[in-house]
């Protein structure tokens, strides 16, 4: 008789992707979804809502690696992706190279960024350490207004880079005698690509540098006394976050087609922080929950103030609150509401439910 | 020199309202060990509250600015109450979340209140200056200064001789010997948060009194007391103090200096002086210039 298939017997069998036939289920599910969803929703709007929460994805699953598994807080994060954008104008735009150089000359500008704020999470802690790179975004943002040859200064600068991989071209796609738009093709193109930096991160952390990286988090000094470099991987993981920040800010400006400094500003770094804890902290996959979660709602009250009262849509109409302002209000009710009644986060929930599905006919 | 002590005395002005904010962070850090990001929220809601009072309701403005400390306060006071008790014994990066939270929803709440329109708040000083040496002293920013030495003295002496400051110093050294006790750490939590809310709208209120008037982005100016905090030392009251005199001297030299030595490196360098000099001290001092060095445990 075959064991259940949801008994492990051995290590392997635990650190297995999708190891039970739900999970390969839902990883069909999941890549025909990826698909098919540009052709059914054809609409601009949407499209654009989902390509960016997709680049959004992408950097948060990088914050995870450095804040939830390695313990590094860091507020910073919209410097990294401030700097990848601008790859992406001057090496992508400019000088026209393709998509795999700018992406990679982002990332490598990323991480070595990344290691140069290294040394400070060596030496400083927690909360010191979150302000000093709160620090970060503020001499960023002034680098970006002055560096005018680069940044284009406080006036922003276009983003021509190109998005084609080979024959084929994101930005046109021509596939089959079919033509997509630009927003089904980047749809397809950004998706792709976080499944690739997630299914990285995942392959990361569950092998030896993961284990060490939350070694370190939980305790840095008992890490090094079972003989895990913790000065070494705190910094790697610094660079490795930054690195997909830059990713991410370099995907981010080549499908915007403009940036400007104000964009890269504390507002940014906090979303990304709000939307890994929103997520669940330690989870890959909680940071693609938590970007779809934070990311289309603001869409979703845009699109739909009108029908809510009391809200100003234009700058003569009624109601006493902006969008802009109820999207951070809301934004801010959020957070306190998802801390103080589900700590972990949307990965927490659907670790519960699975579990209760697992566990089914007995409560626990 | 006249140029050199005009600036200095601009940035005694300006570090005594950052040692202000400054001091609340620390104040709500040592007892519950949560960095509060809503301080610049709190400020703003402080000033404006200030306004209406003095403003609209007409009280003398001293009582305005009494009156707004203790309703910011009170908010202050509430928000521990309802949101943060619930969250003792979370990871302390939830809990700073929390009061981000808590930021973004001040923020509009002030803009859809008072609007977004530059606001000039009643007050004795206006732009009134006295002279003396050849310089000229600002009458609010003699205030600023002389309040917030009173303010800071008063903080001391309550925290060093009253009951309640000893509880709160109790507290932030060993929670649970402070229960044993029958020290109430709630009483002890909300009584910092209170403070620091009142510091918060004590320096907003000043602020707002200045030449820069009152407008929504003012409470931006917590940001830079960050810096002050951190560079004291996040565990000491006398080094956020110092941190915020340090952080405002320097920031109001680099605004004179700019055309002379900064012009290399930009407009407005002296916005982030504070976190440029943070870093640096950080570099030799890791815990601050007065903080205790942590001690840790496998």
């Amino acid at each position: 008789m075959g064991a259940h298939r949801n008994v492990v017997r051995g290590y392997a069998d635990e650190l297995r992707l999708f190891g039970t036939p739900a999970a390969r289920a839902g990883l069909v599910a999941m890549v025909v979804v990826f698909l098919v969803l540009p052709t059914v929703v054809q609409d601009d709007f949407w499209l654009s809502v989902l390509i960016y929460v997709g680049i959004t994805a992408f950097g948060a699953i990088g914050l995870n690696l450095l804040t939830g598994y390695c313990g590094q807080i860091s507020l910073g994060h919209a410097f990294f992706i401030g700097a990848g954008a601008y790859v992406a104008a001057r090496i992508g735009g400019e000088l026209g190279l393709p998509l795999p150089v700018w992406l990679l000359a982002a990332a490598v500008l990323g991480a070595a960024l990344g290691g140069l704020v290294g040394p400070f999470a060596l030496r400083l802690r927690g909360h010191y350490l979150a302000i000093v790179t709160l620090g970060l975004v503020f001499i960023g943002e002034h680098l970006w207004r002055n560096l005018t040859g680069i940044t284009g200064g406080n006036s922003g600068t276009p983003v021509t880079a190109g998005a084609s991989l080979g024959p084929v071209d994101f930005g046109a796609l021509n596939l089959f005698g079919e033509v997509y738009s630009r927003n089904q093709g980047w749809f397809w193109l950004v998706w792709g690509l976080v499944a690739l930096v997630a299914l990285l991160a995942k392959n990361l952390v569950r092998t030896r540098p993961g284990r060490a990286l939350q070694a370190v988090r939980d305790r840095d000094q008992a890490a090094e006394v079972i003989g895990v470099r913790a000065g070494r991987y705190k910094i790697g993981a610094f660079m490795l976050s930054s690195a997909i920040a830059a990713t991410a800010g370099a995907l981010f400006g080549a499908y915007q087609q403009f940036v400007s400094p104000d964009e890269w500003n504390l507002l940014l770094s906090i979303q990304y922080i709000a939307i890994v804890i929103v997520g669940g902290l330690g989870t890959i996959f909680g940071s693609v929950l938590g970007a779809i979660f934070v990311g289309a709602l603001p869409a979703l009250i845009d699109r739909y103030s009108d029908a809510i009262p009391g809200v100003r849509t234009g700058v003569g109409s009624e109601g006493f609150i902006s969008v802009f302002a109820l999207n951070q209000a809301l934004f801010g009710v959020l957070i306190v509401l998802f801390l103080v009644f589900e700590p972990r986060g949307l990965a927490g929930i659907w670790l519960r439910v699975k579990a209760y599905f697992k566990a089914w006919p007995f409560s626990y | 020199m006249t140029a050199f002590l005009q600036n200095c005395f601009a940035g005694l002005s300006l570090g005594s309202t950052y040692a202000l904010v400054a001091l609340g962070f620390v104040v709500i850090y040592k007892s519950t060990g949560v960095i509060n990001f809503a301080q610049g929220g709190l400020l703003a809601l402080g000033a404006y509250l200030g306004y209406t009072f003095s403003n609209n309701l007409a009280v003398a403005f001293g009582v305005a600015v009494l009156l707004c400390c203790v309703s910011a306060a009170l908010v202050g006071a509430t928000f521990e109450r309802i949101v943060l008790r619930r969250m003792v014994g979370q990871p302390p990066f939830a809990v700073i979340m929390i009061t981000i939270g808590l930021l973004f929803v001040l923020e509009p709440l002030v803009t859809a209140i008072w609007g977004f329109e530059h606001k000039q708040v009643n007050n004795p000083w206006n732009i009134r200056t006295v002279e003396a040496g050849g310089l000229v002293f600002g009458v609010r920013d003699l205030w600023t200064i002389g309040l917030t030495a009173a303010v800071v003295l008063a903080f001391f002496l309550f925290f060093r001789y009253s009951s309640l400051g000893l509880a709160m110093r109790v507290t932030a050294f060993d929670p649970e010997a402070a229960l044993a006790q029958g020290i109430s750490a709630r009483r002890v939590y909300a009584t910092s948060w209170a403070i620091a809310a009142a510091l918060a709208a004590l320096a907003g209120i000043l602020m707002a009194a200045g030449p820069g008037g009152l407008t929504p982005s003012i409470g931006f100016i917590a940001l830079a007391a960050f810096p002050a905090m951190i560079l004291g030392g996040m565990d000491s009251p006398a080094g956020a103090v110092l941190g915020g005199l340090v952080i405002g001297l320097a920031e109001a030299l680099a605004r004179g200096y700019q055309d002379e030595l900064f012009s290399w490196a930009g407009d407005n360098v002296s916005v982030i002086v504070p976190y440029l000099l943070m870093i640096l001290i950080l570099l030799i001092r890791p815990y601050g210039l007065l903080g205790t060095k942590e001690v840790r445990r496998v």
